[in-house]
């Protein structure tokens, strides 16, 4: 899958959609393959306030659990409600309705700690080489 | 997300190449470099519950025991009896430690009059063949010392393969032959495939009907390629953990250890003590057994959608820590979160409703009847 640059991606694998002054969250294709099926997803609630870098919730795969860390400061607007019933949608279309929480952000200045699609694909394809294991 | 750490030199089975051509996830277990997914987890398991998929389980201990006293030699080290195995078949066996705590639960294969095969975990095949080889060395009171066994490791030579799920053995008669098919639940034999022998038996780790199958490394490779060709999906350790915990099967290492014993965790079955064998343990499960335990190995299941129960969360009745979930995961069959653990006698009971600590979540849970899935509960679709 094509790592879309219309947003930017944080180096714990969520993206960042920038629409006026709310931000859309989700994680990356990457991600929900390294994750596998994922079966629960543990959002923060409306009103919760956001810091950049820091644990906003967690996702559960059959494998493993991972947490979610927030790639900007700033409000939850809404979580998408349509996880509870189909958390697979991450799986399925993680850069579409796959998505997490919308947050009204702080400062737009935080995206310039974040990664363009470019460098997120460099920095993958360097991680994918450090995880690989060989006999 | 963290990367694995890097494992040291794991080993490989005779079938790594043909894993990682089939995009295998590898990841290291038990000292081995083993694939956890190729397709993904859920679609692993679902090919098994409703077709046929097929695991390399090479990593697994395997040990020839042969000799005229090889199964007297044997039931000085197992909890079972495995002297009363008739030929050509297979049980569920325990190995434990002078406290009764379990060491390793191998299965047990009788091929004729004087040979076995044991097949135990990886992470214990030196363990439990040194107490073999102790066992067959050992006189002791009650029997005389055993001669002429000889103790035969054939992990590196040989590879092992799980074929499992409904249409499973549909599969083996068409690539093996109809005597496969014929085989009775715990069955086992000998057959020739492309000239090499072929060990089959009726048995598995899933809940399904299944066969599992030693041979040489050679015909392991023809016959893992033949299986994907007709169709079997090839599965990982993902989905031998989910079919097995759906199944409610002990994992060694989780569910059971030396600090557990066969009578706690529900495998009193597999301790046979109207005999006069010493094995090792006898003297502690004799006692455990008449005393009686205080906790039991439960079933637990979550309230869907609430979260997935994993190894290690706490288990609370009301404010009272109650106990601890040993093995923990999401069942695709069920599509909520399942659970094994101890617990006090008198919340060991069905209906019985707890919560679990999920990392700081409460995630309600009830006792259930064990398996939480069987063959039959499943959609037969060959």
């Amino acid at each position: 899958m094509t790592t879309p640059n219309d947003r930017r991606y944080s180096k714990e694998h969520e993206w960042l959609l920038l629409t006026g002054d709310t931000a859309r969250i989700g994680i990356t294709d990457y991600a929900q393959d390294q994750l596998g099926d994922i079966v629960y997803v543990d959002l923060p609630e409306a009103g919760a306030q956001l810091t950049q870098f820091e644990k906003m919730g967690e996702i559960e795969s059959v494998k493993a659990v991972s947490e979610l860390y927030a790639p900007a400061s700033g409000e939850v607007i809404r979580t998408n409600d349509a996880l509870v019933e189909k958390p697979e949608l991450v799986n399925s279309d993680p850069y579409g309705d796959g998505w997490l929480v919308e947050i009204r952000i702080a400062d737009t200045s935080q995206l310039d700690a974040l990664l363009t699609a470019e460098d997120y694909d460099a920095f993958t394809a360097s991680e994918q080489t450090d995880e690989a294991i060989r006999p | 997300m963290t990367a694995m750490p890097p494992a040291d030199t794991p080993r490989c089975t005779a079938l790594f190449d043909l894993h990682e051509r089939q995009g295998a996830r590898i990841v290291p277990f038990a000292g081995w470099a083993m694939p956890v997914q190729y397709r993904g987890i859920v679609d692993e398991h679902n090919a098994v519950r409703q077709r046929a998929g097929v695991f390399d389980v090479s990593h697994m201990g395997r040990l020839f025991v042969v000799g005229t006293e090889a199964g007297m030699a044997l039931r000085r080290a197992l909890t079972f009896n495995v002297t009363r195995l008739p030929e050509g078949q297979g049980h569920y066996t325990l190995m434990c430690n002078d406290d009764g705590g379990i060491v390793d639960d191998p299965y047990v294969y009788r091929l004729d009059a004087e040979r076995f095969l044991v097949v135990g975990n990886a992470v214990n095949a030196g363990r439990v063949r040194d107490n073999i080889a102790a066992a067959i060395s050992r006189p002791s009171v009650t029997n005389e010392p055993v001669t002429s066994v000889e103790l035969l490791d054939r992990q590196e030579q040989t590879v092992m393969l799980a074929v499992q799920g409904p249409a499973a053995a549909g599969y083996m008669s068409r690539i093996i032959g109809p005597e496969v098919a014929a085989l009775e639940h715990r069955a086992c034999t000998e057959l020739p495939y492309l000239q090499y022998k072929l060990f089959v038996s009726r048995t598995g780790y899933t809940g399904e009907d299944g066969f599992e199958l030693v041979t040489s490394p050679e015909a392991g490779r023809a016959l893992w390629r033949q299986l994907l060709a007709e169709g079997v999906e090839p599965c990982g350790l993902g989905a031998r953990d989910t079919l097995r915990l759906e199944a409610a099967l002990a994992l060694w290492g989780n569910d059971i250890d030396e600090t557990t014993n066969p009578y706690e965790a529900g495998l009193g079955w597999v301790v046979s003590l109207d005999d006069d064998a010493d094995f090792t343990g006898r003297d502690a499960l004799g006692r455990i057994k008449e005393r009686g335990v205080d906790r039991k190995l439960v079933c637990l299941r979550a309230e869907p959608r609430a979260g997935v129960l994993r190894s290690g969360n706490e288990l609370y009745r009301n404010d009272d820590r109650v106990g601890t979930i040993t093995s923990g995961g999401f069942s695709p069959t069920l599509q909520t979160s399942i659970a094994m653990a101890y617990l006090p006698r008198d919340l060991a009971r069905y209906g019985a409703e707890l919560h679990a600590d999920v990392r700081g979540r409460r995630v309600p849970v009830t006792v259930v009847r064990r398996p939480f899935v069987s063959h039959k509960s499943t959609v037969v679709n060959t």
